[in-house]
């Protein structure tokens, strides 16, 4: 679903002529492809951003897969079931992208189950009610899209790629998302709560997804520089809140941020603090839901292992058979 | 890891027919036909295509970026390639 911006390309700048000559063509928005030379520090930024990012869309199957067998009607669970089947889709995109970059995707996972590759903190928080896939598709995919759409003009053309495919599919998300919103919004006096209740808990983490604020990540150079990104933290997070924010409003719900207001100066809306510890906390580890999404990965990938093993032993036989009859 | 690599394939879809196949991307499979299942799966859940091929990733052989020059340059020299390195009297009109 996203990746939090915490890429940070590591090293001092490559001041080679070979740097020069492809921050050239960086400069003249030529996209870069998989065999074209580039410096070994945009490739490993890359690897980490796209393979984070996949990890995020894999683990973001967990919170939603939780409502699937209670979703309240059948036109409610087929669209989930739909969603988070993209969701899976888009781990798969993304992870051929980053595997055209010499990794392969034996390692990635493995990052990912070691605890080694980090996803985006927003996964480790519980689904608690059905509000919360609504409040999940409507914040969550709405702030994903934020992201995302910059993406597609990333400099690296498998990731743009890629990330054209997930765009175009992810507003579905968004949509269904605030529908159920709606619905809840305009139900009985308990369905408003739970709607209200499901902003509020979401709210915040939404807004951490664009990572730490722009006076904090001092990396974000190389990666603008590089065009792998195009806008900062900040300016995406408050394209986020100006865009949802009437939306919340039109359902007559209310944002759990007593500083949230409209300022007629600048034309934004201007929010509260975002409690960078807990984001911090949420991140290394410590949120409500780490522990339970790693060992889901784990179940997941060890009860997979004997259809792994057996796909692989049959195709092995396949290829063995037209042999051994040629040689009878 | 100690778990062999399941192997990569390239995945072409026809859009629809009178169009050519075109790449959209690639799988892990263990055989050709799980490899045709899971690009159904992975890149045609909104009716992008009416027919898929696969083809494993290690046979197919690309020309080399750093060759470029060498291999396309000489094509935009030879203009009398084009219809328009040719001169036609205005009276003869649409040839």
């Amino acid at each position: 679903m996203y990746s939090q911006a915490l890429n940070a390309p590591t090293g001092p700048v490559d001041t080679s002529e070979a740097a020069a000559r492809f921050q050239a063509r960086i400069d003249a928005e030529e996209r870069i492809e998989p065999n074209d030379a580039m410096p070994d520090a945009y490739r490993r930024t890359l690897v980490r951003q796209i393979s984070q990012h996949a990890h995020s869309e894999i683990v973001g199957m967990l919170p939603e897969g939780n409502w699937i067998t209670r979703a309240p009607t059948l036109r409610r669970k087929a669209a989930l079931l739909a969603k988070v089947q993209d969701e899976g889709g888009h781990g798969l995109y993304l992870y051929a992208a980053a595997e055209t970059l010499g990794v392969s995707r034996e390692e990635l996972v493995e990052q990912l189950l070691t605890g080694r590759a980090k996803y985006s903190s927003i996964f480790n928080y519980p689904t608690l009610t059905w509000a919360d896939i609504g409040a999940i598709g409507w914040l969550v995919d709405g702030a994903a899209i934020m992201n995302q759409i910059p993406l597609c003009r990333c400099s690296y053309g498998p990731y743009a790629r890629a990330m054209i495919r997930i765009c175009k599919e992810e507003s579905f998300h968004q949509r269904q998302g605030f529908e159920i919103m709606t619905t809840l919004a305009h139900g009985s006096e308990d369905q408003r709560a739970m709607a209200q209740d499901a902003l509020n808990r979401w709210w915040w983490p939404s807004l951490m997804m664009f990572g730490p604020p722009d006076s904090q990540s001092q990396h974000s150079d190389a990666s603008m520089r590089w065009k792998i990104k195009r806008f900062t933290n900040d300016s995406l997070r408050q394209k986020f809140v100006d865009a949802t924010v009437p939306q919340g409003h039109y359902l007559s719900l209310t944002f759990p941020d007593p500083d949230l207001h409209f300022n007629d100066a600048t034309g934004h809306w201007d929010f509260g603090t975002i409690d960078w510890d807990e984001f911090r906390r949420v991140l290394a580890g410590d949120g409500p839901c780490n522990r339970e999404r790693l060992a889901a990965r784990h179940r997941a990938h060890e009860d997979g292992a004997w259809v792994r093993e057996a796909a692989l032993a049959y195709a092995a036989k396949q290829r063995a058979t037209p042999l051994r009859e040629a040689a009878e | 890891m100690t778990e062999p690599a399941t192997p990569l394939w390239e995945v072409f879809i026809r859009a629809r027919t009178g169009l050519a196949h075109r790449h959209v991307g690639s799988v892990h499979a263990a055989d050709a036909t799980l490899a045709l299942q899971a690009a159904r799966d992975v890149y045609t859940r909104r009716g992008e295509g009416l027919s898929i091929w696969v083809v494993p990733s290690n046979v197919i052989t690309a020309s080399d970026p750093s060759d470029k020059d060498m291999m396309f340059e000489p094509t935009a020299s030879k203009i009398y390639r084009h219809p328009t390195f040719y001169e036609v009297p205005d009276e003869v009109d649409n040839m």
